[in-house]
């Protein structure tokens, strides 16, 4: 399926998902915690214009909503959120530098193609643009899970649990026009939930071991020969 | 059929060779035959190999002749066909090259004490095998010219054999040759139990069902690329190639690869006959990481021979990526844009024969007068050696892919061959292609970096040493053997229809498609997939560059013409001396802190007892621990194992024997 | 026909001998007055060039022929590549001569050669630009290859005439390749044409100089033909950023309106690439020169993500 054949909205909705998974990449490669929030905080309000696009291409009123849900929760109380925590535990002018950058993208960029190798043969015919875009989300899913696997700081990894959340909204959206309201609530409760109490751990987990870095975490094993 | 004749003259081109071999019996006695009746000889019989070649590709068809030796129910069979012709080209041309500058190198070591009838001989030995193979039509005769080809170089390699290392190179080289070997056997076995015989044209009607095929097309896979060097079983290539004196590292970086090259296209593209995307994308994969670790490898010596050894790896990576290309695109039933690939893959065989042999005669031009093989104590040669220099950076531009050179062309065809992988229906597949076309970028990017390091160290500045600062022009046979392959590396640069026009053939016989359209355009353009899609006016651009520069240096440099000399900015401070000047491995040194991850590398200053700092770099093939040592490990153990049966009583021996007739008995009844 | 056709392509091969030092002299005064500064008229580049050509050019004792080459092949490369760009109108043979592939290859002879230059003398600052230069450019190209290739694919073609004929047709079209494929491109542009944050032109502090560094050595004729080759490059990556992704406006016949209407229009587009420049060049601080691998990978990241984005989003069936 050639973009000529698309409207304009359906183009402009492949262009933002392009957009969405290069955020993605930079929220992957960000070694400034603060630029990071920022960058998903772009995804978000990427994301909630992606819904808003559906809205108004398939007429669907209640999907809105949940663009403007999205960009109220995704694109500014939760990176606000975060952003208060990361100053208040002063990780503002923390970088964590990853030990092969090339390598990770290259992982990332290998995620890309098996997320399109994978989506091809299961998504129904019909959708003839948006399969595309389901595999973009799945690679936004895999990146975020990727981020979670390499980086140590536990703020990086939430903000890595908060894109892949993204990517599954993004593919619900383009897949089948949206989840049910209530489903999308739902959704958006749990998130926000989730983000409290990461918030609370955040200061639990510095608070018993002085740092936020998870490979720290391993001193939490008992061990049987310690005197 | 015409080409008989060709076949008349590829054997005229076997006669000489081992006439060549005879002789230099002689030279034990009369050191100045090899270098005034051995290396001729040498040098016509190439010339006839090449002959035959370009007879076999003008003329197309093919010529099959029995010999009486061999199997009593399978006599030896030739046969000379298009891609044979092809290959018999390039060894041809190098060779001849070779002939020509051997007289001149080889003066050097009639004072010395190596055996000089071990050069002479083997050196004909190895180019007899080199022919054999191409022209071998049953499994039997290429297993016999094969293992001569790898023997010969062997003792070629093992010549200086003074120094340990040399001797621990050329054993390495003896045992991956013979791993390999053994693959290719097995991969002839396969494909002769189908076809119910060992000649070339049983194996050609048999249909292997795709399990078998695999087997036999990952058996040829390994062991030609094994041979070929391709990563990660390259290891044994920069330590065999560059010990050799330096004509016949040429033929072996220059030539002998091919044959293993030649090997793989006869085995995969002619025997098997059927293509597959998982091997197409598997030569692909492999062929990338080749073309990207070896020149990276490259970068990081500073050994001028070694340097161009992993040169090698990456230009057979390149070929591979082209094969590779071509396989994907047949799989799925792109001929056309299967046949560019194939074309770009047989035209960087020839160029990266031409200037690789090219380059070695340079660096044995190096060796000949300032005995140097180290980079960072070499320079300012272009002024003490001009032609020598002049030739070398042909080579230098051509290697590193810069228009209007013959480098360029091949890896152009490869580009225009990646960018259609738009019609390819797997999106993963394409998704890879221009993946792939990325390595080769960077690749070839690398390896201008590589080149102007090696120039600009070696030939430009100031000398380094005080041996190299005494360096002398070379003798005239050797500035001729260089002058032939720069020309031609000029010539394939500059008139690509023309050779592509000959190389057609070799796809029309193999795959049955050939390369009409590219040439279609009139020998100016070089259109491969259509004039729409790509032109490239090489013979124009080539005309407007020299035209241009020449019309500059003329109209600009007339009336001022006069260049004043004075010293070189100082910055205030003391004259800037030899040492100051960066050396290969300062050059090189961004690139080794970027791609760190890759080498294995140990770096360390240490405090003298004098306080002073020592500096020592050593950065290594990380192949070496990931395969090589648990190869050489596993050998070691078995042979301790088989030592256990050397009790040294010829008793026991003899009951083994026995046990092993009567096993082998009863496995034949 | 014909003839006037090979007049259009002479006349644009000309004007880019002549505009090249116009860009920079623009740039520069954009700079000069966002610095508060009154800044030298945008004609000096041409009176330095012009004084450069009368002086007496001389070479270091230990400089070899290489040297006194180096600069007319640097040019005459650069100057070749340039002229397989469509500039002011689209119709333009040399653009079937050299497709972009040759213009890639063109530019990387004339850095092979500048960097041979700059390790000609034998001094230490040579030697390190050479590096650099070699080092930065070879991470460099396969962004610019990749980007260019990205473009190649949608236009079905390597000819830069095609391929702004092509975006002309399908205008209508948005492309999230073409969106990564220029901002690869102009990082690209940035690094080769060694402005800031990769270079800084303006520099003489040893450390920080990549291009300055190999021409070091170099005066008179010599050096003219040097620096103009660089004002050359830095217009030729204007015209592709400004012609391939932006297309409108150039003219599309050989007639003599649609010429001096596309020549308005590039000078107009140029002029906004150059203020544009001029305000990154402002804003940003040169990078250390470890940081231009993570520049340069990014800028291959996003070629590599336009390419993707081509072969999944948009031929994807």
């Amino acid at each position: 399926m050639s973009l000529d054949h698309l409207t304009l909205l359906q183009q402009f909705m492949v262009v933002l998902a392009a957009v969405v998974l290069f955020t993605s990449f930079v929220l992957l490669q960000q070694s400034r915690l603060v630029a990071a929030v920022h960058a998903f905080a772009w995804q978000g309000a990427l994301v909630a214009m992606v819904t808003a696009i559906v809205a108004v291409a398939g007429d669907q009123l209640h999907l809105f909503f949940s663009a403007a849900l999205t960009l109220g929760l995704k694109a500014l109380l939760i990176p606000w959120m975060l952003h208060r925590l990361v100053r208040r535990l002063e990780l503002d002018r923390h970088s964590e530098t990853l030990r092969h950058p090339a390598l990770v993208t290259m992982a990332a960029l290998a995620l890309v193609i098996f997320s399109y190798w994978a989506v091809a043969p299961i998504v129904q015919q019909e959708l003839i643009f948006t399969r595309n875009i389901v595999a973009v989300s799945l690679a936004v899913v895999l990146i975020g899970l990727l981020m979670m696997v390499i980086r140590t700081q536990a703020v990086a990894q939430v903000l890595g649990f908060m894109s892949m959340e993204n990517g599954l909204f993004l593919a619900a959206v383009s897949a089948t026009g949206g989840m049910p309201l209530v489903v999308e609530l739902g959704v958006a409760f749990d998130v926000l939930v989730a983000m409290v109490l990461f918030g609370v751990f955040f200061f639990q987990i510095r608070e018993s071991i002085d740092s936020l870095d998870v490979d720290r975490m391993n001193r939490l094993t008992e061990r049987v020969d310690e005197p | 059929m015409i080409s008989v004749d060709a076949l008349w003259w590829a054997g005229l081109a076997i006669a000489l060779a081992l006439a060549s071999a005879a002789l230099s019996l002689l030279t034990a006695s009369v050191p100045r035959l090899l270098r005034v009746l051995v290396m001729p000889l040498f040098a016509l019989s190439a010339l006839s190999a090449l002959i035959a070649g370009l007879l076999a590709l003008i003329n197309g068809g093919v010529a099959v002749a029995e010999l009486p030796f061999g199997l009593p129910w399978l006599h030896w069979q030739v046969r000379l066909d298009a891609l044979a012709g092809f290959f018999l080209c390039v060894i041809g041309v190098v060779s001849f090259a070779v002939g020509l500058y051997a007289p001149g190198y080889v003066r050097g070591f009639e004072q010395g004490r190596d055996p000089l009838p071990v050069l002479g001989g083997f050196g004909g030995l190895f180019l007899t095998g080199m022919l054999l193979v191409v022209l071998a039509a049953d499994a039997f005769l290429f297993m016999v010219a094969w293992e001569l080809m790898s023997l010969s170089s062997y003792f070629l390699v093992a010549f200086h054999h003074d120094h340990a290392a040399n001797r621990r190179a050329a054993f390495l080289y003896l045992l991956m040759a013979h791993i390999g070997g053994l693959a290719i056997l097995l991969g002839f076995g396969v494909m002769a139990s189908v076809g119910g015989s060992f000649a070339f044209d049983a194996m050609r009607e048999a249909q292997l069902p795709f399990g078998w095929a695999s087997v036999a097309f990952a058996l040829a896979f390994i062991g030609f690329g094994m041979k070929a060097g391709l990563v990660p079983l390259h290891a044994w290539l920069p330590e065999a190639h560059p010990v050799a004196p330096s004509h016949i590292s040429a033929l072996m970086s220059g030539v002998m690869l091919k044959v293993a090259v030649y090997g793989f296209i006869r085995v995969v593209f002619d025997l098997l006959g059927q293509f597959h995307w998982q091997w197409g994308v598997a030569v692909l994969i492999i062929g990338s990481i080749s073309a990207l670790m070896g020149v990276l490898y490259a970068l990081m010596q500073h050994d001028l021979k070694r340097l161009l050894a992993y040169h090698s790896v990456e230009n057979i990576g390149i070929i591979f990526i082209g094969l590779g290309l071509a396989m994907l695109f047949y799989a799925s039933g792109h001929t056309v844009i299967g046949t560019v690939a194939f074309v770009a893959a047989l035209y960087h065989t020839i160029n990266h024969a031409l200037f690789k042999g090219l380059l070695f005669l340079g660096a044995g031009a190096i060796l000949h007068s300032a005995n140097e093989r180290d980079l960072d104590k070499m320079g300012g040669l272009l002024r003490r050696m001009p032609w020598t220099g002049l030739f070398f950076l042909i080579g230098c531009i051509s290697i590193s892919a810069l228009p209007p050179f013959n480098g360029f062309i091949s890896e152009w065809l490869t580009f225009q061959s990646a960018l259609q992988a738009w019609q390819l229906e797997s999106g993963v597949l394409r998704s890879l292609v221009p993946i792939a076309a990325a390595m080769l970028a960077l690749t070839g990017a690398l390896a201008a970096a590589c080149f102007v390091k090696v120039y600009g160290v070696a030939f430009l500045g100031q000398a380094r040493s005080r041996h190299v600062r005494r360096a002398r022009p070379v003798p005239l046979s050797m500035r001729a053997g260089q002058g032939v392959l720069a020309l031609l590396c000029l010539l394939l640069g500059v008139l690509p229809t023309v050779f592509i026009g000959l190389i057609n053939a070799v796809p029309q016989q193999v795959l049955g498609h050939g390369l009409v359209q590219a040439t279609a355009q009139g020998w100016l353009w070089l259109t491969p997939v259509s004039p729409q899609t790509a032109s490239y006016g090489a013979p124009l651009v080539a005309i407007a560059l020299f035209v241009a520069v020449g019309l500059g240096l003329w109209l600009v440099g007339r009336g001022v013409r006069r260049v004043r000399r004075c010293d070189a900015w100082d910055c205030g401070f003391a004259p800037p001396s030899a040492a100051m000047q960066y050396t290969a491995t300062a050059f090189a040194q961004p690139i080794r802190r970027v791609f760190g991850l890759l080498f294995h590398i140990d770096e360390r200053v240490e405090p003298q007892q004098n306080g002073h700092l020592r500096h020592s770099l050593q950065v290594s093939d990380r192949a070496w621990g990931l395969f090589y040592t648990p190869v050489v490990r596993a050998v070691e153990k078995t042979a301790r194992q088989v030592i256990r049966l050397q009790s040294g009583n010829v008793r026991v021996y003899l009951g083994w024997t026995l046990g092993t007739l009567l096993v082998l008995l009863w496995i034949m009844a | 026909m014909n003839a006037s056709l090979w007049a259009l392509t002479l006349l644009q091969v000309l004007l880019y001998a002549a505009l090249a030092p116009l860009l920079v002299g623009w740039v520069r005064k954009i700079k000069a007055l966002l610095q508060n500064r009154k800044g030298a008229s945008v004609w000096q580049p041409y009176r330095d060039l012009y004084k450069l050509f009368g002086k007496e050019a001389r070479m270091a004792h230990t400089a070899s022929i290489l040297f006194r080459a180096a600069p007319y092949i640097v040019f005459v490369a650069t100057w070749l590549a340039a002229s397989a760009i469509p500039l002011i109108a689209i119709p333009m043979p040399t653009s079937a001569i050299a497709d972009v592939i040759v213009i890639a290859g063109l530019l990387a002879l004339a850095r092979f050669f500048l960097a041979l230059a700059g390790m000609d003398v034998g001094t230490a600052f040579g030697g390190m630009g050479a590096s650099r230069e070699m080092f930065v450019s070879a991470l460099a190209e396969p962004a610019m290859l990749m980007a260019v290739f990205t473009l190649a694919m949608t236009a079905h073609s390597t000819n830069l005439a095609s391929v702004v004929e092509y975006q002309l047709v399908n205008d209508n079209i948005l492309r999230p390749s073409y969106m990564f494929a220029l901002a690869g491109l102009m990082l690209v542009a940035i690094a080769e044409t060694g402005r800031i944050p990769a270079d800084n032109p303006a520099t003489h502090l040893e450390l920080t100089m990549i291009h300055e560094a190999m021409i070091l050595e170099y005066s008179g004729r010599h050096l003219a033909l040097m620096e103009w080759a660089a004002q050359l490059k830095l217009l030729l990556y204007g015209v592709l950023l400004a012609n391939v992704f932006f297309p409108w406006g150039i003219g599309q016949g050989t007639g003599f309106a649609a010429a001096s209407i596309g020549l308005v229009v590039i000078v107009t587009k140029l002029a906004l690439l150059g203020v544009a420049l001029a305000v990154s060049e402002t804003v940003l601080a040169k990078m250390r020169v470890f940081r231009v691998p993570a520049f340069l990978n990014l800028a291959l990241l996003l070629a590599l993500l336009g390419l993707l984005s081509h072969v999944i989003l948009e031929v994807g069936a």
